[in-house]
This record gives C-alpha cells, structure tokens and sequence, in this order.
C-alpha cells in the first residue's frame, strides 16, 4: 500500500481491500468462484490469506518475476549505450582521473542529452509493456497518465511526450529495471535457491559429485544429507511467499512510477465534476430560457392576440347581424378564440404559469385537474422549493400522469410530495395493469435523465398486473 | 343598477388594457382609473371608490398572484365593492379564496380569455355589479370533472342545474335556461343539496358559496 495512493480513485476499487478479510472463511466458494481465486488484487494482499498456497498467487508472481528477466536485458543493451558517456565519467571520478575537468564536464553534459533526448523513446514502450505485464499481478486500475497531443503528428506527439511527468517517472523505472532490479532479485531469489538445494542435498549427493556446500555446513553422504533435506522440506513453504512478496515488491514500484494516480486521475475526475457542473447549469440555463419565452410570449404575442380577439368581438357589435361582413367577423372572431386557447396551450407546456406562480403543490393539482383519470395530489412541502426542482419534478408528474392515462387503464392515481433531510420525495402510483417499461420509449427514459442532471434518481415498479409505482427522489439542499 | 358604474380596471398588458377601457366605454362603465400594477390598483381604489375593480390576476413586480391577493384585501376592506378577477387560467383555488373574502356577493372569478365574447363578460360584469356572485363556466366545469366522488352521485340534470347555480343564477334563471319548471329546479336543488351532505339554504350566493367550499381548492379529495 502506498501512502500517495489513497488520494487517488477514491471512487474506484483500488489496490487497498476495502472490505475488511474475514476471520473466518467458511464461506464455501460460489460458481463463479473457484477455491484457487482469492479477491487480492496484489500478491502482497494474497500473502495474507489462508489460501495463499494453493491459490494461483504464487504461480502469477513466479510467471511475472520470470517475465522480468529478458525484458531487463532487452533494455539492458541500449541503454548501455546511451549511458555510455556517463559510465566513463563515473569511472574517471571513481579512479580520482578528474583532469582535464572540461573534458570531464562534457562528457557528463552529453551523457546527459542523449538519455533526455533518446531515453523517453526507450522508456515509453517499455512502460507500456510493463503495464500489461502488471496486469498479471496487479487487478487494481492502470491509467498510463499520458496526455492525448492535441494535434496529429509526429511534433505535437513529441512536444506532449517530452513535457509531461509520465515520461520521465518511465524513464526512472526503465532505469530502475536495468539496475535495481537485478540487485534486488539476486538478494532475494538467492534464499528460495538456498532452500531447493537443501531439499534436493541427498539427491546431490547422491550424484556423486563430492562434498556438497549447503551454507550451514558441508555434506558428503545421504545420511548425512537427510537433515539437511529436512529442513529444505519444513521451509519449501516459505518459497511462495518470498516470490510474491518480491513480486509484489516489484508491481507496488511500478504501480507508483508507470500508473498515473495523480495527474490523470485528478484530470479526470475534475473533468467529470466539470461535466456534472456544466451539465446542472446547462439545465437551470435551459429553465430559465424556458421561463423567459414564457414570458415573452405571454408579454407579446398573447396580449396581442387577446386584443385583437377583443377589438374583432368589439367590430361585431357594430355590425348588422345579417350583413356578409357580420358572417365574415364572426369567422375571424371565433379563429382568433381558437388560436388564443391554442396559445395558451402551448405556452402551459413551456412553462407553467402556476408553478411560477403558486409553486409545486399547486400546480400538481392543476395537473390533476387536467387529467382524465381522477388523481389525488397529497403534498408535505413546507414551502417552495428551488426552480429547477419544481420544473423537474412538475414534468417528471405531468408525464407519468400522461403516460397512465394512455397506458395503465387506471381508475385512480396518487401522487404524494414529501421532504425528509434534504430528499424531495415524489411519488405517484395508479392501480393500472403495470408492466410498464422505460424502454419502450415511453419518455420515462429522459425523464430518468431530467432526473439525474439535478443529482436525483428514479425508481420504477410496474410489474404486470399492477400496480405502477413511479418514485422520483431529488436532493434538496435547506 | 346605478347610473353610472365606476370602474378601475387594473391589467399590466397596455395593449389589453386599452381595449378593456374601450369596452366599458362603450357600454356605459366609466373608468375612472386604468393601472399597471397592484399596488397603484389599492391605491386607485382608495383614492377614487369606484363600484367595481376588474383587475388582472398576473402583474408587476412579481407576475405571480399580486392582483389576487389585492381583490382580496380590497376585498376585506370593502365588503361591498365588487371584484371580478380575470385569471389565466382556471385555478378553483383563486375561486373560493375571492368567495372567501367578504360576504361572497359581488365577486366575478373569470378566465381572461372571456373578455373577447364581449357581450356575455358584459353581462356577467352587471351581474356582479347588481350583487351577483360569478364563476367563470369553465371552472365550473373542471370543478365538475375533477370531483367525482361524491359528483357521481348526481344525475346529469343536477349537475347541469349545480353548474348553472355556480354561476349565481337564481332558481327562475336556471328554470328559464333548462326550460323546466321552477319547482323542479328547486326539487333538484333540494336534491343536490342532500346529496352533497349541505344544509338546505335558498340564498344563491350562500349555495355558490356552499358548494365551491364544498368544491374547494384543496386538492386531497375526501376519502371514500
């Protein structure tokens, strides 16, 4: 567990088991769960499980630490050769040979462009290699932390790769592979090799090829071997765990250098609170253009619309009932009451003058006033609520109210408004057939997205026979 | 009716407003004040004492409900001053809080979309003026539609005859209109009455009155 990696992916899994282990794992293992998984994600978790041993842990860090070998000396050879002006300097300063500095000075300098100029082109596809290979031992997710160019080419690809920490933090790591890495598998390995000739001492022994050295002492016969076997034997246990602890040595090194918890994490997730953000101001933005056409047109076109019904009904009066004109008027009179009802339609669908006017409770029950079936409107607000909350829940009522007068055969529907500790409640039931489904493009789909830009969620129970309950709950900060 | 019905028309829309003041011209209202807003509306009221407030429910500053709440401390004020109110839409609610207020006589309650049929807002205006109580036909009717419950109860004759006491007639009105006797009316009214659990009253205003508290503008419906 790395300290700098609890800030990171707070909200995803991450390598550290947020579920405690149980003490006692009884629990017998599922279909999908083989006794020889385990839930680790890292072979330094498995370790302290009861199954480690015959679980597939050891065997993944055994592949993986063979893995490193020829990956190590594949980058080995060339960057020798780029450190090549850096290894005479520093055999020159080991040897006290530091004249003339210049020269010196020159050398360390070149050393140094080369392994900036060429050693990003090296690291990178070894850290991407090396990222896949952390997979085997490592469950946890890997974000290789590089920036997209903003540009196609070979240029902005480069300016990108060479100005962002990623490149470097592989750099380190290909560094540290061809140097660490061998010291440390050498320090580590040399016990399991320690305890496999101790097991097989009698064997070795037997082979004759003389005294055999095993550390603690020299053997020459079976016999005297025995001992030593068994004590190989009581610690061929101890092999497991050694590779996965140096396994997962090695995968905790190059989760910190070649995933990126920082930068591309954070991006991300400010990306997403970013979106989330831009997403609730596009729709109060949305609401409020709702409400100023609204008003315009109820400003504007309505009142003229009114007026000119109104002078026409007036024109009528002055005109003989009988005339051609009389005819004519009436005429125009009644389609301008009919484009003034159709007017008002449309800008009630905008936006409800009654919700503005006398909040939600209102103007559901007005809604239900509209509605062919009888519903009952049972409200617990205290007061009014923020606008957009009102708008989302008044649309999210109006179209279920809809969709069970369309659908449902109800005889009856209620809808019940309550708050409770910053949860607006809304929930509107009917005793209809059910079997309602939000996929069958009944608009409850975009309803669930109305929902869920203001922070809410729904919840729908519909099954066949009845009966449908539509729940909405949407924050509600006091 | 008085000689002359002053008037103070309150309604933010100047086109409107124009047309309105015409109107009451036209037939013999004098407008004495045409305001923008609610409070210069109170203020008109005070100053000029007219017989008669028509006043937009919608205005400045807020565009909620200001001129509602205005008819109805006038309202309160003036028990006797007649108010019609012209709304947007139906709301019942705006309905019994004007019968509300006062004794519930000189009170009209109409959809704005009203005024264009000219003759008929002119005449429920005189109607109020002259201590009748008006509904707007079309809240009745969604009143009607929205309470089924104990509405059910009612044949389609008694609630034609309920719809047209709503709207302040008289028994002899109402026996003119379905073109039946003023004893059947008042048998019906009778029945009505019983039907819908209120006491028996021959006030018209005080059934109005009954029947939309009855109605009323809260939207729990009673448990069956």
């Amino acid at each position: 567990m790395l300290p700098d990696e609890e800030s990171a992916f707070t909200n995803q899994s991450t390598r550290t088991t947020e579920k405690p282990v149980p003490i006692h794992e009884k629990s017998l293992p599922t279909d999908n769960e083989s006794v020889f998984s385990d839930t680790s994600r890292t072979p330094l978790e498995s370790v302290t499980r009861r199954r480690f041993l015959i679980g597939g842990w050891p065997w993944r860090s055994l592949i993986y630490l063979l893995g490193t070998a020829p990956v190590a000396a594949a980058v080995g050879l060339p960057l020798l050769v780029l450190g090549l002006p850096w290894l005479v300097a520093l055999r020159r300063i080991t040897t006290g040979d530091l004249r003339p500095l210049g020269t010196l000075l020159v050398v360390v300098l070149v050393g140094a462009v080369l392994i900036a100029a060429f050693g990003p082109l090296l690291a990178l596809p070894v850290a991407a290699l090396e990222r896949r290979r952390l997979r085997l031992i490592d469950t946890g997710p890997l974000l290789a932390g590089h920036r997209r160019p903003n540009a196609t080419g070979p240029w902005p690809w480069l300016r990108t790769r060479y100005t962002e920490a990623a490149t470097w933090r592989a750099l380190g790591y290909t560094f540290l592979l061809v140097t660490a890495a061998p010291l440390l598998y050498g320090a580590v390995l040399a016990v399991p090799l320690l305890i496999v000739t101790l097991l097989i001492s009698p064997f070795l022994v037997g082979q004759d090829v003389g005294p055999v050295s095993l550390g603690f002492g020299t053997v020459d016969s079976v016999g005297g071997a025995l001992p030593y076997a068994v004590a190989g034997l009581l610690l061929l246990p101890a092999v497991p765990y050694l590779v996965a602890v140096l396994a997962g040595a090695h995968g905790a090194v190059a989760r910190l250098l070649l995933h990126d918890g920082g930068g591309e994490g954070e991006q991300l997730r400010a990306e997403l609170v970013q979106v989330a953000h831009s997403r609730a101001r596009l729709v109060d933005a949305f609401e409020s253009e709702r409400r100023r056409i609204e008003r315009d047109l109820h400003d504007g076109a309505q009142q003229r619309l009114v007026s000119l019904t109104l002078q026409l009904g007036l024109a009528r009066l002055d005109l003989p009932a009988d005339s051609p004109a009389a005819d004519t008027l009436a005429a125009a009179h009644d389609q301008a009451k009919q484009a003034m009802v159709e007017l008002r339609e449309i800008i009630h669908g905008i936006h409800p003058q009654i919700l503005t006017e006398r909040g939600l409770p209102a103007a559901l029950g007005e809604l239900a006033d509209r509605c062919a079936i009888p519903v009952t409107v049972h409200s617990e607000l205290a007061g009014r609520l923020p606008g957009h909350l009102e708008a989302t829940a008044y649309f999210v009522v109006a179209e279920a109210l809809t969709n069970a007068a369309r659908h449902s055969h109800a005889t009856a529907v209620a809808v019940t408004l309550r708050q409770r500790s910053g949860l607006v409640t809304v929930q509107v039931t009917d005793n209809g057939r059910g079997g309602a489904d939000p996929h069958l493009g009944t608009g409850l789909t975009g309803l669930a997205d109305r929902v869920a830009v203001v922070g809410g969620r729904m919840l729908l129970s519909s099954p066949p026979g009845g009966p449908t309950l539509l729940r909405v709950e949407l924050p509600c900060p006091r | 009716m008085s000689p002359v019905t002053r008037v103070v028309l309150a309604e933010d829309g100047v086109l409107l407003r124009e047309g309105l003041v015409g109107l009451l011209d036209r037939f013999g209202f004098a407008v004495v004040a045409a305001v923008g807003d609610a409070e210069t509306l109170v203020a008109a009221v005070t100053e000029h004492a007219p017989d008669l407030v028509v006043t937009d429910v919608r205005m400045p500053p807020g565009f909620t409900d200001e001129g509602l709440r205005a008819a109805v401390r006038l309202r309160r004020a003036h028990p006797d001053l007649a108010v019609v109110v012209l709304s947007q839409y139906v709301r019942p609610g705006y309905a019994a809080e004007l019968l509300d207020s006062g004794n519930g006589r000189r009170v009209g309650y109409l959809l704005k979309d009203r005024v264009v049929d000219v003759p008929e807002f002119v005449g429920m205006l005189r109607q109020v003026v002259t201590g009748g109580t008006v509904v707007d036909p079309e809240v009745v009717r969604q009143l009607l539609r929205r309470r089924r419950d104990p509405l059910a109860r009612l044949s389609v004759r008694e609630r034609e005859v309920l719809a047209l006491i709503a709207e302040g007639r008289s028994n002899a009105a109402i026996a003119r209109t379905l073109v039946v006797s003023e004893a059947a009316v008042g048998k019906h009214v009778g029945n009505i009455l019983a039907k819908l659990d209120l006491p028996p009253t021959e006030d018209t205003n005080r059934r109005v009155l009954a029947v939309l508290a009855y109605l009323g503008s809260d939207t729990e419906s009673p448990a069956d």
